[in-house]
């Protein structure tokens, strides 16, 4: 049993397919990571699977319930933190934190354990009294995380937990993020366009474009579906001689100079020293090298290109 | 379900009191508005603000333009301010929270208008009561009681249907102002009435029994206040809302 699945889940808004057959299985206890551009459907299928929108085709189950006629069973047993905090700015840190303690039928006592064990964890508890619109724009979004948590749910979705943070506010939300990932097997649907923070916290990723699934499974799979071994190699005079003599050695798949930056993509991992070799001999004058998978970024982009192109065929 | 609708008041509820005092709204408002209704008027009219039936005028429109004033910013305000879809959310039903809307906005009007009643009543016994105990006539009385409650409820209803479809809390709050003020029309068109039929309404108006009159009114308005909470409750859908 699976805590999300969807069967060719489709959404139409007038003329615009925001998601297109959707089909996902997401396992117990995964942080799942949805990863797309704005815009590729992301929030809409947070919408759908709480039951806010209804599909226009297709079926979806979370936690075993039918996303259409079981909707108030999820959203019981979920946690959502969606585009927006959805903080009551006119209401202290705490009472927002009551209110919800009091929808999810907390009693008395465990509204206040609760409450101080989150805002505490988060490092908010010294600042409880105060009105949430005086807080800063990370700490909004540590308390409405809080507020998610507040009745321990099974499935938690987290809508760009991090966006329009600043960096370091972004890095200590993530790593609120990965103890909480650690800390209890719940499952966390991660909608994101970063790719770092899916590739620290996330064990399981699906790649959406334009509402269209293009790949799923863990980081480490998309890279090897997907990237290739490849050598990054920085410095300068980097010669045309130079580069078409590495274009034509056969474990070459292709080359990138950007600027001082050149990317040699690898067919199969094998000694770069050689090829660095033929570049100095050359004339160019190298600064660094270094080798490896490609990241989720390159994947991520490469994905795209490949279905722009698809698209550009078709 | 009654839970819920109780949750849902809290947090109305909550985030009035909360609200930064200022001229406009919060707690200087309150006062202005006790002070005029409860005190002010009371004085200026004397016994004839507990003895003349014409006062309904006044409890009538009272809590329409109480209620007013929160239920655009409790709906409208709640989308604009980017809470709605959280809530929505949540396991609470729409209907919970659609009643405990209601209920809060009208809590705060009705109860806002019986404080004022009261303290009217304390006004007038003090001022003119010189030993006796002045109060409204019996259908009145009742009247003040039920009448303002539906209207509350009215005001509450006709806020939700229009803060549904208005952009933003502004337009709503404008929108339910030229609404409160369309019970005026009538008076500012007697001027314009011919006097032959001036007189034949009042005299109609005098001739016709307290009773049935007040009657009239609770049937209209409960009529009217069950179709627009039918309305709301139509329009209030999560499905309908997130698309909003």
């Amino acid at each position: 049993m699976y805590a999300i699945s969807t069967d060719r889940l489709t959404r139409d808004f007038a003329s615009v397919r925001a998601v297109d057959n959707l089909t996902l299985e997401v396992p117990f206890g995964t942080v799942f990571g949805f990863l797309g551009p704005n815009g590729a459907g992301k929030t809409t299928t947070i919408r759908l699977l709480l039951g806010l929108l209804e599909p226009t085709s297709g079926t979806a189950a979370v936690l075993g319930r039918d996303i259409q006629s079981q909707a108030d069973e999820i959203r019981e047993r979920c946690g959502a933190l969606l585009e927006y905090n959805g903080l009551y700015e006119r209401m202290s840190a705490e009472d927002n934190l009551e209110f919800y303690g009091r929808v999810w039928k907390l009693s008395p006592a465990e509204r206040k354990n609760r409450a101080e064990e989150l805002l505490k964890h988060f490092g908010l508890w010294d600042r409880r009294k105060d009105l949430a619109r005086d807080w800063s724009r990370g700490m909004k979004q540590k308390l409405a995380i809080a507020r998610t948590l507040l009745h321990k749910p099974e499935l938690v979705f987290l809508d760009e937990p991090t966006a329009g943070l600043d960096p370091v506010a972004a890095v200590s939300l993530r790593e609120d993020l990965a103890g909480l990932a650690g800390m209890n097997r719940t499952t966390i649907f991660l909608n994101t366009h970063n790719l770092g923070e899916a590739e620290k916290l996330c064990n399981q990723v699906g790649v959406i474009r334009k509402g269209k699934l293009v790949a799923v499974g863990s980081v480490e799979e998309l890279r090897s579906s997907s990237g290739k071994p490849q050598a990054t190699i920085s410095g300068s005079n980097f010669s045309e001689l130079g580069l078409s003599m590495i274009r034509q050695n056969p474990d070459v798949a292709g080359v990138t100079l950007n600027g001082k930056q050149l990317t040699i993509e690898l067919k199969r991992p094998i000694d770069v020293a050689p090829l660095v070799s033929q570049l100095v001999a050359n004339g160019a004058m190298i600064e660094e090298v270094r080798k490896g998978q490609a990241s989720l970024e390159d994947v991520f982009l490469t994905l795209m290109n490949e279905e722009q192109e698809l698209e550009v065929e078709s | 379900m009654i839970a819920d609708i109780g949750t849902i008041v809290w947090k109305e509820l909550k985030e009035l009191i909360t609200q930064k005092p200022n001229l406009r709204g919060g707690w200087v408002g309150l006062l202005v508005f006790l002070g005029v209704f409860g005190v002010l008027m009371p004085v200026q009219m004397g016994e004839a603000w507990v003895e003349q039936p014409t006062v309904l005028v006044y409890w009538l429109w009272v809590p329409f333009l109480m209620v007013s004033t929160v239920v655009a910013d409790s709906f409208a305000g709640e989308r604009e301010r980017h809470t709605l879809e959280t809530l929505l959310a949540s396991r609470l039903s729409d209907r919970a929270i659609l009643f405990g809307k209601l209920a809060s906005a009208v809590i705060y009007g009705w109860g806002l208008t019986m404080v004022s009643v009261i303290l009217g009543v304390i006004t007038v016994n003090v001022v003119n009561g010189q030993g006796r105990l002045l109060f409204f006539p019996p259908e009145i009385a009742v009247a003040i009681f039920v009448l303002t409650l539906l209207v509350a409820l009215l005001s509450a209803g006709i806020g939700v249907l229009i803060s549904l479809r208005a952009p933003t809390v502004r337009q709503a709050q404008q929108t339910m102002g030229i609404v409160g003020l369309a019970p005026l029309i009538p008076l500012l068109l007697i001027p314009i009435v011919p006097q032959e039929t001036q007189i034949q309404i009042a005299n109609t108006l005098m001739q016709m029994d307290l009773f049935m009159i007040v009657m009239g009114i609770f049937v209209l308005l409960l009529v009217v206040d069950i179709v627009l909470i039918l309305l709301a409750m139509a329009r209030f859908q999560r499905a309908k809302l997130i698309l909003d």
